[in-house]
């Protein structure tokens, strides 16, 4: 027997803090996505809260190693609140160099970068156009530095199992997932619940993706290489239960719920186009809940079709993106003519044209408001959150029915894509919205398909099947009252006026806006959609200086809320931040003959807290 | 017993599917008399009259909603079967006919009819068939003949023109026929087949524009030359045509067909005898195509009628019949709360 009494390693040290921001970034084919949602599930279930960016090219796999196939996702979680997923990252994971190089500037100075040195050969670093190796020329000094063979490693650890090298090599993305678990202190359980899962059918890679986790997780248990781990507390959210949401996600639960709650059957018209196909692949999943999915010949189609099937009596929608949305403009007017319930989703994305396929923008505002011929008014919804995406998708459902009109929901990639804690609902709570379709004719004369309800101007819907209210409606100019086809001077300015009197009638569903923190003073910032938490988190941190600042975030762009204008009067400035050239700007100026100021941008990726506060002072002349 | 407590129906008759709107065709517009056998056809069908919706798109032609006292939808330019799909899928009890045109079908709508040709959704086509743009004043249109001299095509078009059943059996289209305006007992005979059909049916009808295309299908229709140049299908009888029926379609060696003299050794019985139901188009579309070889005739009537194929419609919703079978009805609460959730105290 020993006498000798062990002596136990220096532990190393443990340091509570409130937030983090970390970024996984590697190929496209190094399943970096994967790695950050995983990350992601488990610090939310641990009770963070959480912001995410994920930011991939459009390519699915752009030649390997090189620049134009980096993809990252950002995660920020934090024991407080998160409103955005942050300026810059505390820890960034790099795959290889050129994910090395197109990250490393948002990384803060002193902040930890582990590096899979596996991948730094000369022909890695050509690849990303680097002529010296930065993990030997001192360039990366600034940084905590951790160069760790994730090649090498995993291949160790995985070894006795017998897979083939390529397969092998795939799994060191969970080799660093486990050494981010341990640098802060979280259970790999979630994620081992979730390979389970996914690969339930392939016991073999079941275990070599826990043994890559776990082998990384150990590999800094026992090398202490970073001598520091982190722990930061579960946040203080409202008691409920809560799950993870996409912005896409959120909309297709938002519309099963808008189906239950009318009772309509849930038709999706869509054409597979980035980064809206997310919600077809959801609705897809739900046929339990009667819901059918189309996908169309093509965008034309796929709006078309829901025409059809909300003239049949079905709740419909449509989702697309920007030249999606470019292609159903025609169809879009023929719902406004013959006054029938559809909601239209535009995930915008960066263009003109293909633009910019997986990087978010703001610049379909003045489409939605405008781009059809003639005049054709639709109420327009933009979510400010991912999670909101759930109620705006069933409060366009509501107003589509009772108003009977189109109604377009403006959303974009970075709702889109990104996630956020939401607190599910009780489901008892949302209140119901019954559809009553018109079963006898409305008149002595019979059934006239343009009387209208007088406090919405809505027709009655009237589907066919039903005896006696057989009726004919189209795209062309038609009476008031009895839809006949009528091209006299009068009734068509009477038309026009009356749907655009509808569209306005919507305002009764508005509420009033109150701005958020300050009630009068010096600066409002107005702006509308993704841009929400940036805002938040720029004024909050402004007014903790003292500055007098308001925030009013338009969740209803058409119609505006009623007290818009006077609330924009209380103000000496008005600031209104976009992703786009200024399209809400151009509104407001327009509508309220207020003297904004814009702050635009116009690069595929949402504001950063900084450029906003520094806007801010700059309007404040400080 | 009791049915004779039962209010005694009333059978639906042609003016039971006329509207109170004016007719806005020019006078002697082939479009009257498609009006007309679709008018009659209507109430022999045993179907209520609130079960139909007429959908169309632009044109002269897609003015047919307007004249029908069913459900009616006029769309937008070439889209009426995409909206007739959104329309079959909600509601497959409902008995749903597009009237379109040449323009309508061919060229902007192309793509939509194609597809729902495809999907073999239970809905009958009606194409209105006259070879010209008119509504629009006289340009030449996808089935007008090469060097067709129009508005918009004065020194002659120079594109080569789709034979529309040809286009529609190679999508496969599971029920194709020919019919021509003047000819009211054929016409209305194949409405009836058309409507018979329980997947997609797609008739062209060939249309008379006397204002900008007269004479579209003078070939066919002038009393002396008609039988000479049009060949009538009947399924089962032999592919026979001629004045005097002493002309028929027989098969090659090679696979072809050929036009033979009867007499001189050659009977009925070395005939093509006509199989509408084949269930492989490859048959139905060479008859299509035979037209445009000269001293062939051009096929009127069913070319294919195949109707083992089930309906897009029935399939969509026997597959949500089948999920909820297995799954049971949707749960609202436990969707929203799928997935990994936690709890905040």
């Amino acid at each position: 027997m020993s006498t000798i009494t062990e002596v136990p390693l220096p532990k190393h040290k443990r340091e509570v803090i409130d937030q983090a921001v970390i970024r996984f970034a590697g190929d496209s084919g190094d399943g970096m996505q994967i790695t950050g949602s995983q990350f992601t599930n488990t610090v939310a279930l641990y009770g963070n809260d959480i912001a995410t960016f994920p930011d991939f090219p459009a390519e699915i796999r752009a030649p390997a190693g090189t620049l134009p196939g980096v993809s990252g996702y950002q995660l920020h979680f934090a024991s407080n609140d998160v409103y955005t997923p942050g300026d810059a990252v505390d820890v960034l994971i790099a795959m290889n160099p050129a994910a090395l190089k197109m990250n490393v500037a948002d990384l803060k100075a002193n902040g930890i970068l582990i590096v899979n040195s596996d991948a730094f050969a000369a022909n890695d670093l050509r690849k990303a156009q680097m002529t010296s190796n930065p993990l030997e020329d001192h360039s990366l000094d600034k940084y905590r530095l951790f160069s760790v063979e994730l090649e090498r490693l995993t291949k160790t650890a995985l070894e006795h199992l017998g897979l083939d090298a390529k397969s092998i090599s795939r799994c060191k993305n969970f080799f660093a997932l486990g050494m981010c678990y341990w640098l802060y202190n979280r259970s790999m359980d979630p994620t081992v619940r979730w390979i389970e899962t996914k690969f339930k059918n392939k016991p073999l890679l079941v275990e070599a993706n826990k043994l890559a986790m776990k082998a990384g997780y150990s590999y800094c248990e026992a090398t202490e290489a970073f001598q520091i781990s982190y722990e930061i507390p579960p946040a203080k959210l409202s008691p409920g239960v809560y799950r993870n949401l996409s912005g896409n996600q959120a909309l297709a639960l938002g519309f099963v719920t808008a189906s239950q709650k009318s009772g309509l059957r849930l038709f999706q018209g869509s054409y597979p186009i980035t980064p809206a196909s997310d919600i077809l692949h959801e609705l897809s999943q739900y046929k339990d809940f009667g819901v059918m999915t189309f996908q169309a010949e093509d965008e034309i189609a796929a709006i078309t079709s829901s025409i059809g099937a909300a003239y049949a009596g079905a709740l419909a929608i449509t989702t697309t993106s920007g030249p999606g949305m470019a292609l159903k403009t025609e169809a879009l007017g023929l719902a406004v003519a013959v006054e029938i319930p559809l909601v239209i989703c535009d995930i915008q994305r960066g263009g003109p044209s293909t633009g910019l396929p997986t990087k978010t923008e703001q610049a379909d505002l003045l489409q939605a408001l405008f781009g059809r011929n003639s005049e054709a008014p639709i109420p327009i919804i933009a979510p400010a959150t991912p999670s909101d995406c759930f109620w705006a998708a069933l409060e366009a459902s509501r107003i589509a029915i009772k108003y009977m009109v189109p109604v377009i929901i403006l959303s974009d990639g970075y709702l889109a894509n990104g996630a956020e804690p939401w607190r599910v609902p009780d489901v008892a709570q949302i209140p119901d919205f019954p559809v009553r379709f018109a079963t006898e004719p409305n008149s002595p004369e019979g059934y006239l398909p343009y009387k209208r309800n007088p406090d919405t101007l809505a027709r009655p819907w009237a589907v066919p099947g039903t005896p006696g209210l057989e009726h004919r409606i189209g795209g062309l100019e038609k009476q008031d009252v009895t839809g006949n086809i009528n091209y006299e001077p009068l009734n068509h300015e009477h038309m026009v006026r009356i749907r655009a009197a509808k569209v306005a009638a919507v305002v009764q569903e508005i509420p009033d806006v109150v701005p958020v923190g300050d009630a009068e003073g010096g600066l409002l910032i107005v702006a509308w959609g993704s841009t929400h938490g940036a805002i938040t988190a720029a004024m909050n941190a402004q007014r903790a200086q003292g500055r007098k600042i308001g925030h009013v975030h338009l969740r209803y762009l058409n119609p505006l809320p009623a007290n818009l204008g006077d609330v924009l009067q209380r103000y000496k400035k008005v600031l209104v931040p976009e992703l786009n050239m200024g399209q809400l700007l151009w509104v407001l100026r327009a509508k309220y003959l207020v003297d904004a100021i814009g702050l635009n941008k116009i690069q595929g990726r949402p504001f950063k807290q900084a450029e906003l506060e520094q806007k801010i002072e700059e309007v404040l002349g400080l | 017993m009791s049915t004779a407590t039962l209010p005694p129906i009333t059978p639906l008759t042609k003016k039971d599917f006329q509207t109170d709107q004016e007719v806005r065709w020019c006078p002697g517009c082939g479009d009257y008399a498609i009006l007309s056998a679709v008018q009659s056809v209507f109430p022999e069908l045993g179907i209520k009259r609130e079960n139909f919706v007429v959908v169309s798109g632009i044109g002269c032609s897609s003015r047919f909603p307007y004249y029908m006292n069913t459900f009616g939808f006029h769309t937008i330019h070439g889209r009426a079967p995409a909206v007739a799909t959104g329309i079959k899928a909600i509601r497959p009890d409902l008995e749903v006919w597009v009237a379109t045109g040449d323009g309508d079908a061919l060229s902007i709508g192309g793509n939509h009819t194609i597809h729902m040709l495809r999907r073999n959704v239970g809905i009958k086509v009606l194409l209105f068939n006259n070879r010209i743009y008119g509504l629009t004043k006289g340009q030449y249109s996808p089935t007008s003949e090469f060097n067709k001299k129009t508005k918009s095509t004065p020194f002659g078009s120079v594109d080569r023109p789709f034979n529309p059943i040809s286009l529609a059996i190679g999508a496969e289209a599971t029920f194709v026929a020919r019919s021509v305006d003047v000819f009211q007992a054929h016409l209305k005979d194949t409405l009836k087949q058309a409507a018979a059909h329980k997947g997609s049916a797609f008739v062209e009808i060939l249309q008379n524009c006397n204002i900008f295309n007269d004479g579209a299908w003078f070939s066919l229709t002038e009393r002396d030359a008609r039988s000479e140049h049009v060949m009538q299908l009947e399924h089962g009888k032999p592919l026979i045509f001629g004045k005097n029926r002493d002309k028929g379609i027989r098969r090659k060696s090679d696979g072809d067909i050929e036009v033979v003299q009867l007499g001189n050794g050659i009977a009925e019985s070395d005939l093509v005898v006509h199989d509408a139901h084949h269930p492989r188009p490859s048959y139905a579309f060479l008859l299509s195509h035979m037209e445009h070889r000269p001293g062939f005739p051009t096929p009127i009537g069913v070319l294919r009628a195949w109707d083992d194929l089930p309906r897009y419609e029935d399939v969509m919703n026997q597959q949500i019949k089948d999920v909820i079978a297995k799954r049971g009805p949707g749960d609202l609460a436990k969707l929203l709360r799928a997935g990994d959730t936690w709890e905040v105290r």
